[in-house]
């Protein structure tokens, strides 16, 4: 098992004749991940190597059996895209794109409320499931299969968990970067979710931000629904209030959003807090603590 | 991306929002003349900086006739205003606002934001005006009425009323409140606003409704479509290093250390600036080269760093993915030489054919720290600049 992805996600990619997406999508299918096929209107019947491109999602979806799709389109033309995905009937569509206006977001959130279609991102690194499918753009090989699923706001900082992990000979079910924008398809409830009804998944590493309020209302989640372990990491105790620390959403605003409060609120529903620097160390303690 | 006051005042009135009449000055004689201009005394002269708290540092004064007007606008253009926003520096006053003076019935608060945890913009109402609406919303909270927008249908006029009924308005002046919240409502939309806060929206004492305040800020990522807005930018406002920063498209935030740090990526760039300061140092600066550093982001972000003489040391912490550590090691190797860096620099290198970049880096003739992980970086970091 795993979550999201896994053997069976058949992935189209959206913006495959750009720089971005075809590099992306060759190390996914070198990775081992099954991409069917390519979209970008206008450049139907070429070809990204093996990988065929379709004018349209939907006939991709049709002529492939994608389930899945990877969203490489700039800012401008993201939300269409994550629409169109939806509307072609794809059951996941994971948003890279940095930098789509919030106003597209809630349009396209307004819309995917009564859609099965589930978004991841935008502005993440993507998901992968070691050992079965990469959707994204996170270097494949610091993973490894195992049994820790990983939830996190954040791309680079997500790999160095993973590789403190991986080095200790901790593996992950699935890692998913929910992305860095104040408005996000797939939040950490959602992920939560996902994690504590996943067999394969043990534990979990939760890896949060300055900005906004999710981590308070995943604490709150985790008290009441969560039974397996959790461990926890909030970046940004350092930053200054007012100023936005890369990532759109990354904000301390009117007094709300520290840090401090993050690590209060999960502290409290049971979370075990580490430093970036001894992640890998905290999660080995508390999973090899577990009868 | 924020804007001045009369910035935003001038956006109102094509939204059709009501604000006092007024204009901008630059000098203490324009802004005499904008006073001989207006109907009639009395007036109110508004130093603009975006910080809020200017009446409090003496930034806003009333005055009876034009004379007292440039008298009060040759005291405030020019002065440096200290506000709990500004910083202890203060922000340096270049432009006033003049404005008729108002006659006040009732001060009120009108605000737009998105809602992160609903996915949608949110009204704000409450009675309570010229308080700051954190400071309402912690203490009386039951005093503010918000209403969710479908950004489908935009704002009802059910959802306008709710709100004017809700914070207890005098149902004489429902048509101008519904028609205020509408357009402000219509206002944030077509200029991807990220915050349109009217605070306070004034009940005048001959029934009028009023924008007496105003500040809106806009969504950065948002500005493509908007090129007449970036150019209300004030640089004078900016930070210069962030203000050069983003010219090179680097995400830089200057802090008050003396760790100068280069990282891919916002998330671990936080986490280092925290374990700089765990280490019993300060971070100097906020810096995210991007995931893909290329040798011109890092040299670019050399000379940013570098550009604040605080910067006794930088820690360059660099998780190489998809981006090789040998490609960066070389990238930053060209960079201290181009830009002659004198700070020690301590390098932290992880991922990608890491082996190969420390190779590079010590091997290069220049005087860098290799540290083993992020942990013993912020530490050598630390002793050095200490």
């Amino acid at each position: 098992m795993s979550v999201l992805v896994n053997n069976d996600t058949r992935v189209v990619v959206q913006g495959v004749t750009g720089k971005e997406g075809s590099f992306h999508a060759l190390a996914c299918a070198q990775y081992g991940t099954k991409v069917v096929a390519g979209v970008t209107p206008g450049k139907g019947g070429q070809q990204v190597e093996a990988i065929p491109v379709f004018n349209t999602v939907a006939q991709a979806v049709k002529d492939t059996g994608a389930n899945t799709s990877l969203i490489f389109v700039p800012p401008a033309f993201a939300a269409d895209a994550i629409l169109e995905a939806a509307a072609a009937g794809v059951k996941v569509a994971v948003c890279i794109t940095e930098g789509i206006p919030t106003l597209d977001m809630i349009k396209v959130m307004a819309v995917l409320k009564d859609s099965d279609c589930r978004l991841i991102g935008p502005n993440c690194p993507g998901i992968i499931s070691p050992g079965q499918a990469k959707v994204g753009i996170m270097p494949g090989h610091i993973h490894k299969p195992g049994s820790m699923g990983l939830v996190s706001r954040s791309g680079t900082l997500t790999y160095e968990a993973v590789h403190q992990m991986s080095l200790l000979g901790i593996g992950q079910s699935t890692c998913v970067g929910i992305g860095g924008d104040p408005i996000i398809g797939t939040n950490f409830i959602d992920m939560l979710q996902l994690f504590q009804a996943d067999p394969q998944t043990e534990g979990i590493v939760l890896i949060g931000e300055i900005g906004g309020a999710a981590e308070e209302e995943a604490a709150a989640f985790i008290s009441r629904h969560v039974s397996k372990p959790v461990v926890g990491f909030i970046a940004g105790q350092t930053a200054p209030p007012g100023k936005r620390m890369g990532h759109a959403g990354a904000i301390i605003s009117g007094g709300s959003g520290k840090a401090s409060d993050k690590i209060a609120a999960l502290t409290q529903a049971g979370v075990t807090m580490t430093t970036i620097g001894e992640l890998g160390q905290t999660v080995k303690r508390v999973m090899g603590s577990r009868t | 991306m924020k804007i001045h006051e009369y910035q935003a005042k001038e956006l109102l009135k094509k939204f059709n929002v009501p604000v006092p009449e007024g204009a901008v000055a630059d000098t203490n004689r324009e802004a005499r003349q904008v006073a001989e201009e207006l109907p009639a005394g009395p007036f109110v002269v508004k130093a603009q900086i975006h910080a809020g708290g200017r009446g409090k540092g003496g930034g806003i004064k009333t005055a009876a006739t034009p004379d007292e007007v440039e008298r009060l606008a040759d005291q405030i253009l020019g002065m440096t205003l200290v506000t709990h926003q500004t910083g202890p520096e203060g922000q340096v006053v270049n432009q006033v606002l003049v404005e008729q003076a108002q006659e006040i019935e009732r001060e009120l608060y009108l605000g737009i934001v998105p809602d992160r945890s609903l996915g949608r913009p949110v009204i704000m109402m409450s009675a309570a005006g010229g308080m700051e609406i954190e400071e309402v919303a912690a203490r009386t909270p039951e005093l503010i009425i918000k209403e969710a927008i479908n950004p489908i249908t935009g704002c009802m006029g059910y959802q306008a009323r709710n709100l004017a009924f809700g914070i207890g308005l005098d149902p004489k002046l429902l048509r101008p409140a519904v028609s205020f919240i509408e357009n402000l409502y219509r206002m944030f939309i077509a200029l991807d606003c990220s915050l349109a806060e009217i605070n306070p929206l004034v009940v005048t004492k001959d029934g009028k409704m009023l924008a007496l305040d105003a500040k809106l800020n806009f969504d950065d990522n948002a500005m493509f479509r908007h090129h007449d807005l970036a150019a209300l930018e004030d640089p004078a406002e900016m930070d210069p290093l962030e203000f050069e920063a983003r010219k090179h498209h680097l995400n830089y935030i200057r802090l008050s250390g003396n760790v100068g740090a280069m990282v891919n990526g916002a998330g671990l760039a936080m986490a280092t600036m925290d374990l700089i300061k765990a280490a019993g140092a300060e971070p100097a600066n906020f810096l995210d080269v991007g995931g893909g550093a290329s040798a011109e982001m890092v040299t670019n972000g050399f000379r940013i760093i570098l550009g604040d003489p605080n910067v006794k040391g930088v820690l360059i912490n660099i998780f190489g993915g998809i981006l090789r550590c040998d490609v960066l090691a070389s990238g930053v190797v060209e960079a201290v030489k181009t830009v002659q860096v004198k700070v020690p620099i301590i390098v932290r290198l992880e991922g990608t054919n890491v082996e190969q970049g420390r190779e590079i880096l010590q091997t290069s003739g220049l005087k860098f720290t290799v540290a083993a992980d992020m942990q013993d970086a912020a530490k050598k970091v630390a002793v050095l600049v200490g």
